[in-house]
């Protein structure tokens, strides 16, 4: 049995239906429409210990759901999940003294006070001996350089101070689970990489199994070989972000600086647009590969100088939710 | 146990930072408290029968009452908690190792005495230095002080167990505008902070009187004013006593109940 096995989950919310304009408006204040939303829609997967799983879709498919279900706090309607050989709902407060939360959207700080006294109350509720969360803490703040921001009243924090700080105060219990919901949303490169950084080395020295959720691919990229695509509350695809890499990334973009005129039609090449110095041309990798192309090209015009660009991840996302139609 | 008093401690710590709030409410409290000694004084004076308390006790009620407002009432609610629920931040204390009931509480009771703190010496000290018949007088007896503060203490504690129930609620119905905030208002009015329940018409005393709402303050105010005689409050401070532990177990389950169906908003 895997370390997290979540088993056909269901989970429905019930949603208000309204239509706009004042006499709708009167309608429904007699006699009230409802909708049935499936948020998450008999989701089964596992996870090894660990392991660091992105968990990504597009808004509204169901992501957060599945992490409030994962950690206890949203009760589903239907399925199993063991973690760590607990159900997180029905053991909510053994359980969650084992995990961790970042939530990007939401803070867990007190606004007034300095993280320092939060991470102090943080100390209470997990009840962590002195010894341990001073060490703990001395950790975080070196890792995430802390030093400077953790006396500072929250308030008067930056987005990427306040996220440091948000992290630190998620991993002062030393959790064996990190659930990590859009931990870098609004952040600038410099603190995204930092964050990123240090998920990674945490990954691997503490041996902490990682869900993170995301919409930005380069955080995909850099931290996760295994994703869960999931869409319209369903799981579309499950498996290392290498293959589905190799089912989509098909395109690639060549631009090529010469004098010569180009009069190319082969299988495989997409398009061919002139510029100023030369062509850009996009074309099939499955169909012809590019050392093949270069070979046609250079019998016939000299080339100067040549560029090829992989299809940025995010384009092959757009065309992944396109095929899934979600 | 430490991590509730922890979170009392950090409450009431941020509550002490809200100067300039007391001070208004400090003025708005003299205010008030004048203006209902005038009304009452006017309404002494107009010779009505059957009056419940003499105007000396009346007197030193409303002090008592304006004194410890922030402590005693309901309407000013812990926005914190509602925001929490509005917003979804509910997610973070949701995955805490603690009882969040309890984590509520003690942040309610941490907030409050916080703000009664900043607020109750100078109305305190000012009033007991006014002139007869406007001034706060003294407690009827050294025995009727003592019992005064215990039951003020079951008091506060009761008053923190209704105010937890309201954002517990709002988990239903998320959004504390309407069936909420009525319930605040009537809650208020039936706890004797508008008018003391002495004056109530007797079917709203009889009504009252089963109710937990006038055993927040009402009947700690009245045994020191010595309106409840020593030897007949003890019933009144089992039944105070009583609603004490029913609210706190009926919002342990109503909590319970509210968080298996709750939707955490947003994110």
């Amino acid at each position: 049995m895997s370390f997290i096995e979540v088993k056909q989950i269901s989970k429905t919310f019930r949603v208000a239906k309204k239509k706009s304009g004042l006499k709708e408006a009167f309608k429904s204040f007699l006699k009230r429409e409802y909708l049935d939303i499936k948020a998450v829609d008999d989701i089964s997967f596992s996870i090894e210990k660990g392991e660091i799983v992105g968990y990504i879709g597009p808004n509204g498919a169901g992501k957060s759901t599945t992490i409030k279900i994962l950690s206890g706090i949203l009760n589903p309607d239907s399925g199993e999940c063991k973690i760590a050989g607990m159900t997180p709902w029905k053991e909510r407060v053994k359980y969650v003294k084992k995990i961790g939360v970042v939530f990007g959207q939401k803070s867990q700080l007190w606004w007034d006070i300095p993280a320092e006294d939060t991470f102090d109350l943080l100390r209470d509720i997990y009840e962590i001996p002195e010894e341990e969360y001073l060490s703990t803490k001395n950790d975080l703040i070196e890792k995430l350089n802390l030093k400077d921001i953790i006396n500072i009243p929250v308030r008067q924090l930056s987005l990427g101070q306040r996220m440091r700080c948000e992290i630190a105060a998620s991993l002062l219990h030393s959790p064996e689970i990190l659930f990590l919901d859009e931990p870098t949303i609004g952040l600038d490169a410099v603190s995204k990489q930092l964050v990123r950084d240090f998920i990674k080395k945490l990954n691997k020295e503490k041996q902490t199994t990682i869900i993170l959720t995301t919409h930005d691919m380069s955080d995909i990229t850099t931290l996760a070989k295994r994703i869960i695509l999931i869409g319209k509350g369903k799981v579309l695809y499950d498996g290392s972000l290498k293959k589905l890499k190799n089912m989509y990334e098909t395109e690639t973009y060549i631009s090529i600086k010469t004098k010569d005129s180009l009069n190319i039609k082969k299988k495989g090449i997409i398009s061919k647009k002139k510029n100023k110095e030369g062509y850009d041309l996009v074309i099939n990798t499955k169909l012809i590969s590019i050392s093949e192309l270069l070979t046609v090209l250079s019998h016939r015009i000299s080339i100067e100088d040549i560029e090829i660009l992989e299809e940025p991840i995010d384009k092959m996302i757009v065309r992944l939710y396109e095929d899934y139609q979600i | 146990m430490k991590a509730y008093y922890t979170y009392f401690k950090l409450k009431f710590i941020t509550g002490l930072q809200y100067r300039s709030a007391a001070w208004a409410g400090i003025s708005t409290q003299f205010f008030f408290g004048f203006v209902y000694i005038m009304v009452y004084i006017a309404f002494y004076e107009s010779g009505g029968k059957n009056i419940p308390m003499t105007l000396s006790e009346t007197i030193t009620y409303l002090w008592l009452n304006q004194a410890l407002l922030a402590l005693v009432n309901q309407f000013t609610r812990d926005e914190e908690l509602f925001k929490m629920v509005r917003e979804g931040t509910i997610s973070y204390e949701l995955a805490r190792p603690k009882n969040l009931y309890f984590m509520w509480f003690f942040k309610v009771l941490g907030q409050k005495l916080a703000a009664v703190t900043l607020r109750f010496f100078p109305l305190i000290i000012v009033t007991s230095l006014l002139p007869e018949p406007y001034g706060l007088g003294l407690p009827v007896s050294f025995i009727g002080f003592i019992v005064f503060l215990l039951s003020l203490t079951i008091g506060s504690l009761l008053v923190t167990a209704l105010t937890v129930l309201y954002p517990i609620v709002t988990l239903a119905t998320m959004s504390e505008k309407g069936i909420v905030n009525l319930m605040i208002t009537i809650a208020d009015i039936l706890s004797g902070i508008v008018v003391p329940i002495p004056f109530f018409p007797l079917f709203l005393q009889k009504i009252s009187s089963v109710l937990p709402f006038q055993y927040i303050s009402d009947l700690p105010f009245r045994i020191y004013v010595g309106n409840i005689q020593i030897n007949s409050c003890i019933l009144p401070i089992i039944i105070q006593f009583i609603w004490l532990i029913l609210l706190i177990v009926i919002g342990n389950l109503l909590m319970k109940k509210n968080l298996k169906r709750v939707v955490v908003q947003g994110g």
